[in-house]
C-alpha cells in the first residue's frame, strides 16, 4: 500500500525534489504557495511590472559595477568619442565613457539600466494609483500600503543616487541642487552639507558615497521590503474587483501553479524585452553630450529624471524673494526650503497617512477584500486626482523652458500660469472629479432601474411612444448595486465635565466635520424594493392602454428578452 | 443608415471616430497649409543694387540711410557678416513684431544677399563674411569645441545645441540645421539676444572647433534615436508612452487571455 500512496520518484526532477523535501520540508511550502489563488485583472499586473523592472535593474546593474570606477580622481581622457578626447575628467566619468564606447554591449546595458529605472518608478507609481483608487489600502492592508510607500520613496533615492554616479555636468547640477536643499535647512544645513560631501561641495567624496548607497544599501532595503510586501500579499490574500460570486470571504481566480506561474513568468520576459527594445533603440542620458562635471556650466534644458521633475518644478515656481536675513546675520533660505522640503513633505505625508485618515472618517473597522469602483468613493477619487494634478502641474513647471521653446510661449507667463494652477488646479480637479463620480453613480442607478436603451421606439394605438429598454443581467446589476454609500460620522453628545468645551469632544467635532466633507454628498445604491417598484411600470399601468404595454412587454420578453419600461 | 445606427454604440466607435477626425484634420491642414513662396528677381553684386534693395525692403524700419529708427537699430558698422546672417536665414526682413525675429524661408537669393551685405559694409567697417576655410568643420577639433561650447554656449543653446528658452518668449534657437557659416557669423556678430564672441574672446580657430563639435552632433547618437537631445524630460515622456504604454498593453493582453 505504501508504494502506491508514496511511489518512489523515478525521474531526475522528481528525485531531486524528493531529496530537497526530505531535508528541508520545502514540499509543504511549495504545495501551499502553488495552490494560492490569484484573481485575474490586468491592473493587478502593474506591481509585477515594477518587480520585474527591478530584477532587470539588478541584472544590468551587476554588469555595470564590473566596469564602473567610483572615484573622483582626475586624469586626461584618451579615447572615444572624439568630442571627449583629451579632456580632464574624473575616473567615474571616464569609466562611464569606457562602458559606453569600449565595453562590448556596455552602452546597451547602460541604456537598459536607465530605461528600466524610469519604467520601474513609473510602474510603481501606476501600481500605487491602482491601489489608491480601488481602495486596496483598507484594513487589513494599511501596513502594506506603508511598505509600498517606503518602496516608492526608496525608488526615488535609488534613481537619484544612480543618476548622479557618472559625474557628468547634468547630474553634477543635480547634486548641486541637493547641496542647496540640504543647506537651506535652518541651523543644521551647512553642517549637514559638509557632512554629506566630506567638506565643501563638490569635494572628492560624494561619488564613492553615492555609489555605496546606490549599489549596496538602497537595493538591499528595497529587496527586503519587496519580500515583506509580497509576504503581506500572500498573508492577506489578493483583493478582487466586485462581481457576481466574489465575496469578502473568497478569492475567485486561478492557482499560482500552473496558470499564474506561466503568466507571471512569461510577463517577466515581456518586461525584459520591452526594456531591451528601449535600450537598444533610444538614447538615454547621453553623458558624452554633457561632458565631465565642472561646477560652472549649466546647460539649457537641464532637468532631472521624470520622477524628480516635480521637485525641480517646485523650485522653479518659488519666487526668490522668500530669502531673508534675520537678526544675528542668519540667512533663511525659505525660497529653497519651502519648495524643496515643505511641499514634497506635504505631498508625501498625505500619501502615507491617507489610509488611516479614511478609516477614521469612515469609522471603519471592517476588513475589506473587495475593491471599490472609483466612482463609488467620489471624495477619495477626487482627492487622488487632485494629488496627481498637483504632481503633474509641478512636473510641467519643471519643464517650463521646453514648453516655452516648443510651443513658442513666454517662459515668464508659463511660470505665472503654473503658480496659479498649483493652487487652483488640484482644487478644480477635485471638484470636477467628484462631480463626475457622483454623475456616474447616478447613471448606474438609472441603468439598474430602467435597463439599457435599445433605440427601439414603439408607438401604441393611443398615440403614445415608448422606448424599449433591456434590463441588466445579473452580473451587470451586481457590479452596480453591491457597494455601501458611507454616511458621515454621527457626532456623539458631549459627555465630559466641560461639555462642548471638552477636548475630546472638540476633536470628535473636527473629525465629524472632515467626515461630512467625505461622505455628505453620496448616491445610495439601488435597493431591491426600488428595483421591483421600477419594474412594475408605475404610472404606465394606470394609463389607458396598459394592456398594450403588457403585450409589448410579454412579446419582447419572450422574443428577445427585452422589456418595455 | 440602419447598419450605421446599429454600430453607433460599438465600443470601438469612439476610437474610430477619433482616428477619422485626426485624419481629416491632418488632411485638411496638408492641403491648406501655406506653401513657401520664393522671390526670384534679377541681381547684380554692386553696392548700388544693394542700396536699392535696402531702400525698398529694409528702410521702413532701419531708416533710408540705415541710420536706425525707434523700431530698429542703426546698421552702420554692423558689417557684411551680420547682414549675411540675418538675411540668409530669413530672419530679416522681419515680417511680424514679436519677441525676436524668426527663421523663415529667405526672401533674397545669394546674389541679392551679397549686394545688401556689400551695401551695409560700405557704410562703415564691420566684421566680414567668413571664408569657407574659416568655417570648415573638418579642420576643427570637436573636443576643444565641446569644451568651449559647454562653457560659453550650452547655458542657452542646450548641451548639444538643441536650443533653449530665454525670458519673455525669446529663445536660443536649435543649431541642428544652422549652416557652419551662419554659426560663425552668429558668434562674431551676436544677433538678437546673443552676446558677441569677438576674436579675442573666442579665436577664429576656436570658433571653427565649436562648428566642428556642432556638426559632429548631426551624425546621430551612438545610443539610437536622439529623442531630440532634450534630456530627461523627453526621456521621461518616452518612458511613459513607450515603456508603460507597451507594458500596460501587454498586461491587458495577459489579463484578458484566460478570463
Amino acid at each position: 500500500m505504501t508504494t502506491t500512496l508514496n511511489p518512489e520518484p523515478t525521474t531526475l526532477v522528481g528525485k531531486s525534489a524528493d531529496y530537497l523535501d526530505q531535508r528541508t520540508g520545502v514540499g509543504h511550502a511549495v504545495k501551499e504557495f502553488a495552490r494560492k489563488i490569484f484573481p485575474d485583472h490586468w491592473s493587478f499586473l502593474l506591481g509585477e511590472v515594477a518587480l520585474y523592472s527591478f530584477v532587470v535593474l539588478l541584472i544590468t546593474g551587476t554588469f555595470l559595477t564590473m566596469f564602473f570606477v567610483p572615484s573622483m580622481s582626475l586624469s586626461v581622457y584618451d579615447g572615444h568619442p572624439e568630442t571627449m578626447n583629451g579632456l580632464l575628467m574624473s575616473d567615474a566619468f571616464k569609466s562611464t565613457l569606457h562602458i559606453s564606447f569600449d565595453v562590448r554591449g556596455g552602452l546597451l546595458m547602460r541604456q537598459i539600466h536607465h530605461w528600466a529605472a524610469l519604467v520601474f518608478v513609473a510602474s510603481l507609481v501606476t501600481h500605487m494609483m491602482r491601489v489608491f483608487f480601488t481602495g486596496a489600502f483598507r484594513k487589513p492592508r494599511e501596513l502594506n500600503w506603508l511598505v509600498g510607500f517606503s518602496l516608492m520613496v526608496l525608488s526615488l533615492l535609488a534613481g537619484f543616487t544612480g543618476y548622479s554616479l557618472p559625474d557628468d555636468v547634468l547630474s553634477g547640477n543635480g547634486i548641486a541642487i541637493a547641496n542647496g536643499v540640504v543647506k537651506s535647512i535652518p541651523i543644521i544645513g551647512s553642517y549637514m552639507s559638509y557632512f554629506i560631501f566630506g567638506g565643501e561641495f563638490p569635494g572628492d567624496q560624494i561619488i564613492p558615497r553615492l555609489f555605496t548607497l546606490h549599489i549596496l544599501l538602497i537595493p538591499a532595503i528595497i529587496l527586503a521590503l519587496i519580500g515583506l510586501h509580497l509576504m503581506f500579499v500572500v498573508v492577506h490574500k489578493h483583493t478582487q474587483y466586485p462581481g457576481g460570486g466574489r465575496k469578502e470571504m473568497n478569492v475567485v481566480g486561478y492557482p499560482v501553479f500552473p496558470v499564474y506561474a506561466a503568466k507571471a513568468g512569461g510577463f517577466f520576459f515581456v518586461v525584459f524585452a520591452v526594456l531591451t527594445l528601449m535600450g537598444a533603440t533610444m538614447t538615454i542620458n547621453a553623458i558624452w553630450n554633457y561632458g565631465p562635471f565642472d561646477p560652472s556650466p549649466v546647460s539649457a534644458g537641464a532637468q532631472p529624471d521624470w520622477y524628480m521633475l516635480f521637485l525641480e518644478g517646485s523650485l522653479r515656481l518659488m519666487p526668490g524673494q522668500a530669502e531673508f536675513v534675520s537678526w544675528g546675520d542668519y540667512t533663511w533660505s525659505l525660497n529653497v526650503l519651502v519648495p524643496a522640503v515643505v511641499v514634497p513633505g506635504i505631498l508625501f505625508t498625505f500619501l502615507a497617512l491617507y489610509p488611516f485618515i479614511e478609516a477614521k472618517v469612515k469609522g471603519d473597522t471592517e476588513e475589506h477584500h473587495l475593491l471599490d469602483r472609483p466612482r463609488n468613493v467620489p471624495t477619495r477619487t477626487g482627492l487622488g486626482v487632485a494629488f496627481l494634478t498637483a504632481f503633474v502641474v509641478l512636473a510641467f513647471a519643471g519643464s517650463n523652458d521646453l514648453i516655452a521653446t516648443h510651443f513658442r510661449l513666454s517662459i515668464n507667463e508659463i511660470t505665472w500660469i503654473f503658480r496659479v494652477l498649483i493652487f487652483v488646479g488640484p482644487w478644480f480637479a477635485f471638484w470636477v472629479t467628484r462631480r463626475i463620480c457622483l454623475g456616474l453613480q447616478r447613471k448606474d442607478r438609472e441603468l439598474v432601474l430602467h435597463g439599457h436603451e435599445t433605440g427601439r421606439i414603439v408607438r401604441f394605438a393611443s398615440g403614445e411612444y415608448i422606448e424599449v429598454h433591456r434590463p441588466l443581467d445579473e452580473q451587470e446589476r451586481w457590479v452596480r448595486v453591491s457597494y455601501t454609500a458611507n454616511k458621515p460620522l454621527e457626532l456623539p453628545a458631549p459627555t465630559g465635565p466641560k461639555g462642548t468645551k471638552d477636548r475630546k469632544y472638540k476633536s470628535a467635532k473636527r473629525w465629524a466635520r472632515l467626515s461630512r466633507f467625505f461622505y455628505e454628498d453620496r448616491v445610495e445604491p439601488v435597493t431591491p424594493a426600488e428595483l421591483s417598484a421600477a419594474h412594475s411600470h408605475g404610472e404606465h399601468d394606470a394609463l389607458p392602454g396598459g394592456e398594450e404595454h403588457a403585450a409589448v412587454t410579454s412579446v419582447h420578453s419572450t422574443d428577445a428578452g427585452e422589456r418595455a419600461h | 443608415m440602419k447598419a450605421l445606427a446599429a454600430r453607433r454604440h460599438h465600443r470601438s466607435a469612439p476610437v474610430v471616430l477619433l482616428l477619422l477626425a485626426l485624419l481629416v484634420t491632418g488632411g485638411v491642414y496638408a492641403v491648406l497649409a501655406p506653401s513657401q513662396a520664393r522671390a526670384d528677381t534679377a541681381s547684380t553684386q554692386d553696392i548700388e543694387t544693394g542700396k536699392k534693395l535696402f531702400q525698398a525692403n529694409c528702410a521702413t524700419c532701419h531708416g533710408l540711410d540705415a541710420q536706425g529708427t525707434e523700431t530698429a537699430p542703426s546698421l552702420i558698422g554692423v558689417g557684411a557678416a551680420s547682414v549675411d546672417f540675418q538675411v540668409s536665414t530669413g530672419r530679416m526682413p522681419a515680417e511680424i513684431n514679436g519677441p525676436q525675429a524668426q527663421v523663415k524661408p529667405r526672401q533674397f537669393d545669394d546674389d541679392e544677399t551679397a549686394a545688401l551685405a556689400a551695401y551695409v559694409a560700405s557704410l562703415g567697417a564691420g566684421p566680414a563674411i567668413p571664408t569657407d576655410e574659416q568655417v570648415d568643420p573638418a579642420k576643427g577639433n570637436p573636443a576643444t569645441g565641446a569644451d568651449i561650447f559647454r562653457t560659453n554656449c550650452a547655458m542657452c543653446h542646450n548641451a548639444v545645441g538643441a536650443g533653449g528658452a530665454l525670458s519673455e518668449g525669446k529663445y536660443a534657437p536649435s543649431l541642428f540645421k544652422t549652416s557652419p557659416r551662419n554659426i560663425y557669423q552668429a558668434m562674431l556678430t551676436g544677433p538678437q539676444s546673443m552676446p558677441v564672441f569677438n576674436d579675442a574672446n573666442i579665436t577664429p580657430d576656436e570658433k571653427r572647433d565649436v562648428i566642428a563639435y556642432l556638426v559632429a552632433q548631426r551624425d546621430g547618437s551612438p545610443g539610437g534615436a536622439t529623442l531630440g537631445s532634450l534630456g530627461a524630460v523627453s526621456e521621461g515622456i518616452w518612458a511613459w508612452i513607450v515603456g508603460i504604454g507597451l507594458l500596460v498593453g501587454a498586461a491587458v493582453w495577459i489579463g484578458a487571455k484566460s478570463s
